[in-house]
């Protein structure tokens, strides 16, 4: 066995190799499960809701009497004006998810971009973006949001932007500093050695080694986004017309407590808290994803 | 019949330390790992020993063991004997008595760790009234006489670690391991991190509290060259079991143990003649072990026995012991026969 | 293996140096307090060196000396804030058109000290190995760039068939290391720097590296500038030795000529230090690290003399130059110790 090669196949160190799926790690995790069941209900719901209601929620005449306490007719008891309450909550969930969603990706859309740009580039760009940063970031996100809304005017389109622009600052300081980290190591060092561009170095080699963060935070901002989108129409600032687990809770705050009607409370309530809760589970075992080292067992 | 007393355990009736039988197994995520197995050896009254080897060989877990520093994942078996008692059966008194005063310890990458705001001279003081019910003022006067004795300014007792180098700052680890003069000092890997200079000066310091306090010491290193200048007898480790052990000239210079050898040749040296060195095919095991001996994968002189048996430590000619078969079957060792 | 004399004649007398290196500073600002005033790392001060083709050059120096800072200036990983460095002749940092930036990269390349950071972790050693082809439009097929990682890889010693779809975290240092010298040469560079190309490998590891390299240099006719601090590693690849010492050059010579006649006491401070049995260098008794002197604040005239038996009046006043006292033997001393 006389060699300067090495026999690579002789005392090799590792232990046995499986290699995963990504997403089989993401199944390994009962936490994770559980989230994406929640999530995968709720969905179904929300998308076959015309099927699954008993009926609409803005039926008239009102298929109930207002106030009734849950029953076998209506499951969750009925509001004010006699609409079903579980139908509510069903036609509810979709502007609820949706404005969660589109939240979550638009703030870590903008968030992402001015983060990484921020800790590539750093100096005066650095400087700038992050100044700008500060300066969302250091206004009181309600104050911020109600009066921005009050001038644009109550609607869904305004709850969305309110939140996004509220949203983007904490991802873009995460990921600036973690984009600050990366490019330190020798790794970004050999692209550049090799001559990748900036850009290509951003894209191939920082991005996919921020996914990890970045999707994290992007799952946690649904729940920040949900429970956003509740506050704005309880308080009157969304569109209050249309039916969501908010505005539910804004009709709610006034009618309910003279008619013990805590149905009506408690429904939306534990919706959103599930849905949050959802996402915040599959936000924790994301990781599973996105780290290698954890694909191989 | 083990305790047959040879140049390689040193002059007899002088043991500060005796190791016998030493197996330590990690529990982990993928199953129990026997990171050291069945290791003996002997450390005399002022002498060195360097223990060698390469990383997860065993060398740290073993030097941790004789401190029972080891975790509660760890189950470590065998007799640890120092002062007619044995260190495993110790109780918690017992070991009181026993860390820093009999036996201390200067762990890897300690000079990294000293406490960044607090005084370099009061964490010292801290080490000494810990194992010992000294008053601060003691405390205080045998801080200085240690630092002295390192070669440090009394007066930087007041500094910061870093407002020390590298190499005074290891010093300052030195001088609180030597804190209740103990009988032992475990040294890990203490000149990795240090330039070659720094280095040199560092072994003549622990030369010096050798030969002045007559302190034995426990040098454990990855860098032959280093325990080559420093150590009286050494230990070669590989695979969680001593392979060869024996005073230094007998083991570095007329190495019995291929793998010994081997690595004694894989060193790019400054000095003597420029020729081109074989490297080691292969890489070092961790944690799953090959059959029979350890090494057999990487010798070039293995034959079949070697697979399949585990061979035991036996004296060879050169004086030290050497665990390999070819010890017993010189004949064998023909490199064309595979 | 001796050397073949032909071979170390041109290293010191060929004509058109593949690298020069001039006069090069390089400063850096450091803030030390939250408020306080911007001090100046004086990291690399004043070198001037030639690397001639073919040759190996081993850079040795402490942590400090800048013999890094030096490595990542001539990859154009830092700018330098005087002086400059001519790669066959023409200013690396003032390349005018693209292309001949884009040639360079690929003329000269780098392995880093630490196989565990220097791969993505993100990407496969197929990805790695091919990255740089890619980025150079040079693997534009499929099958191609099958074929070329997989040739890569079995010249470092690799088996393609188990190692090219691994992650870096499923190798060993040795492999990844490996892993990284592939990458490197799949440009097809001319000039290769490894800044510790070893160091942080096990050592029964490090030869089988370095035979590689040195392997590897023969059959792709490169020329390699290697930094180390190990006295060891420089002497068993290099033709010749560069000492750096507090950013600047004190010493450079053909290797066993270094080794064996040093004329600077740095030099001569460093081998009586290394460790083992065989060292016949007397001890050299240098006194110790003066604190009031660092990077941003450097001794006057040599910057050794703090820390040098021999150092005297002279020392301090006047900078020594590099001077060639014996042939291709240069040193940095007022006073150096005689041949």
């Amino acid at each position: 066995m006389q060699q300067d090669e090495p026999a690579e196949n002789l005392g090799e160190s590792r232990f046995t190799l499986r290699r995963t799926s990504a997403l089989s790690g993401i199944s390994r995790s009962r936490r994770a499960q559980l989230g994406i069941g929640i999530i995968a209900f709720f969905t179904l719901l929300a998308v076959a809701a015309p099927i699954v209601a008993p009926y609409s929620p803005y039926a008239f005449p009102a298929p109930g009497p207002p106030y009734s306490p849950p029953n076998s007719k209506f499951l969750f008891g009925t509001d004010y004006l006699g609409e079903d309450i579980l139908s509510e909550l069903i036609y509810g969930g979709r502007i609820s998810m949706t404005v969660g969603l589109i939240v979550a990706a638009l703030s870590t859309g903008v968030g992402t971009l001015v983060g990484v740009v921020a800790g590539y580039y750093m100096k005066t760009i650095d400087e700038a973006l992050m100044r700008l940063t500060d300066i969302v970031l250091i206004l009181p996100p309600l104050p911020l949001m109600i009066i921005l809304a009050a001038y644009l005017g109550p609607s869904l389109q305004t709850v969305i932007f309110v939140l996004t622009v509220t949203a983007w600052p904490s991802v873009a300081r995460v990921v600036r500093s973690q984009t600050l980290s990366l490019r330190e190591r020798p790794f970004v060092d050999s692209a550049r050695v090799a001559g990748a561009s900036d850009i290509r170095i951003v894209t191939k080699i920082l991005l996919p080694n921020l996914a990890s963060i970045i999707a994290a935070n992007a799952v946690l901002m649904v729940t920040t986004a949900i429970v956003g989108e509740a506050a704005l129409d309880f308080i009157g600032l969304g569109d209050i017309t249309t039916v969501s687990w908010g505005t539910m809770l804004y009709w709610a705050q006034s009618y309910a407590p003279f008619n013990g009607a805590w149905w009506w409370v408690v429904a939306p309530g534990i919706c959103i808290v599930l849905v949050g809760l959802a996402f915040v589970l599959v936000s924790i075992s994301i990781e599973n994803v996105f780290n290698p080292k954890l694909r191989s067992v | 019949m083990n305790q047959l007393t040879t140049d390689a355990d040193g002059p007899p009736g002088n043991t500060v330390i005796e190791v016998k039988d030493l197996s330590v197994t990690y529990r982990t995520q993928l199953g129990l790992m026997k990171a050291v197995d069945g290791v003996s050896f002997r450390i005399n009254k002022g002498e060195i020993l360097g223990l060698a080897g390469e990383s997860a060989c065993g060398k740290t877990t073993t030097a941790l063991s004789i401190m029972r520093l080891l975790g509660a994942n760890a189950t470590v078996e065998g007799h640890i004997g120092l002062d007619g008692k044995d260190v495993l059966q110790m109780t918690e008194e017992e070991l009181r008595n026993f860390r820093w005063k009999q036996v201390s310890l200067i762990p890897q990458g300690s000079m990294n760790s000293l406490d960044p705001v607090i005084p370099v001279g009061s964490q010292i003081v801290e080490a000494i009234r810990a194992h010992d019910d000294s008053s601060k003022s003691d405390a205080r006067k045998t801080t200085e006489k240690l630092l002295s004795s390192v070669s440090i300014h009394p007066s930087r007792a007041k500094n910061y670690p870093h407002e020390f180098s590298g190499g005074m700052k290891q010093r300052a680890v030195i001088a609180m391991a030597l804190a209740l003069n103990p009988s032992l000092v475990i040294a890990d890997e203490p000149t990795t991190a240090l330039d070659v200079v720094v280095q040199k000066q560092l072994l003549l310091l622990l030369q010096d509290l050798k030969n002045k306090l007559g302190i034995s010491f426990l040098f454990v290193s990855h860098d032959l060259s280093v325990i080559g200048e420093i150590a009286d007898r050494v230990a070669v480790m590989y695979a969680g079991k001593i392979v060869e052990i024996g005073r230094k000239i007998d083991v570095l210079k007329n190495p019995s143990h291929p793998y010994t050898q081997a690595l004694v040749n894989s060193v790019p040296r400054v000095f003597g003649n420029r020729r081109q060195l074989r490297s080691i095919p292969g890489n070092p095991p961790t944690g799953i072990w090959p059959t029979g001996c350890r090494f057999h994968p990487r010798c070039e002189f293995a034959f079949e026995l070697c697979k399949q048996l585990e061979p035991k430590l036996q004296l060879s000619n050169s004086g030290s012991q050497a665990a390999c078969h070819l010890v017993s079957q010189p004949e064998r060792k023909d490199p064309g026969k595979q | 293996m001796k050397l073949p004399e032909a071979q170390v004649q041109n290293a010191i007398s060929e004509p058109s140096p593949i690298l020069e290196i001039r006069k090069l500073t390089v400063h850096f600002q450091r803030r030390e307090r939250l408020i306080g005033r911007k001090t100046t790392i004086r990291a690399v001060d004043n070198v001037t060196l030639t690397l001639a083709e073919g040759e190996t050059l081993s850079l040795v120096g402490e942590s400090g000396s800048g013999k890094s800072t030096l490595a990542r200036t001539v990859m154009k990983l830092n700018q330098p804030t005087d002086g400059t460095i001519l790669f066959r002749g023409q200013d690396i940092f003032e390349y005018q058109r693209g292309e001949d930036l884009k040639a360079f990269r690929k003329r000269v390349q780098m392995i880093f000290q630490d196989p565990y950071e220097s791969l993505n972790p993100q990407s496969t050693v197929f990805n790695t190995v091919i990255e740089p082809r890619i980025i150079h439009g040079l693997a534009p097929d499929k099958d191609e760039r099958s074929n070329i990682a997989s040739r890569m890889l079995s010249m470092v010693g690799l088996d393609p068939n188990s190692k090219l779809d691994r992650y870096p975290h499923e190798l060993s240092g040795g492999e990844r290391q490996r892993v990284a010298i592939a990458r490197a040469l799949s440009l097809e560079p001319e000039l290769l720097v490894a800044d510790e190309p070893v160091s942080m490998l096990d050592v029964s590891i490090r030869l089988g590296i370095l035979n590689l390299l040195q392997k590897l240099k023969q059959d792709l006719k490169l020329t390699y500038l290697v930094i180390t601090h190990d006295l060891g590693v420089a002497r068993y690849v290099g033709t010749r030795i560069a000492v750096m010492y507090f950013g600047q050059i004190v010493e450079i010579a053909e290797t066993d000529e270094l080794i064996n006649h040093p004329m600077h006491h740095y030099t001569s401070l460093l081998l009586s230090s290394i460790p083992g049995t065989e060292n016949p260098q007397p001890l050299v008794v240098g006194s110790d690290v003066d604190f009031s002197y660092s990077a941003a604040n450097p001794p006057s005239g040599c910057r050794f003399r703090t820390r040098c038996p021999k150092a005297q009046d002279k020392c301090a006043s006047t900078e020594p130059k590099l001077t060639e006292l014996a042939r291709g033997h240069f040193v940095a001393c007022h006073y150096p110790l005689n041949p």
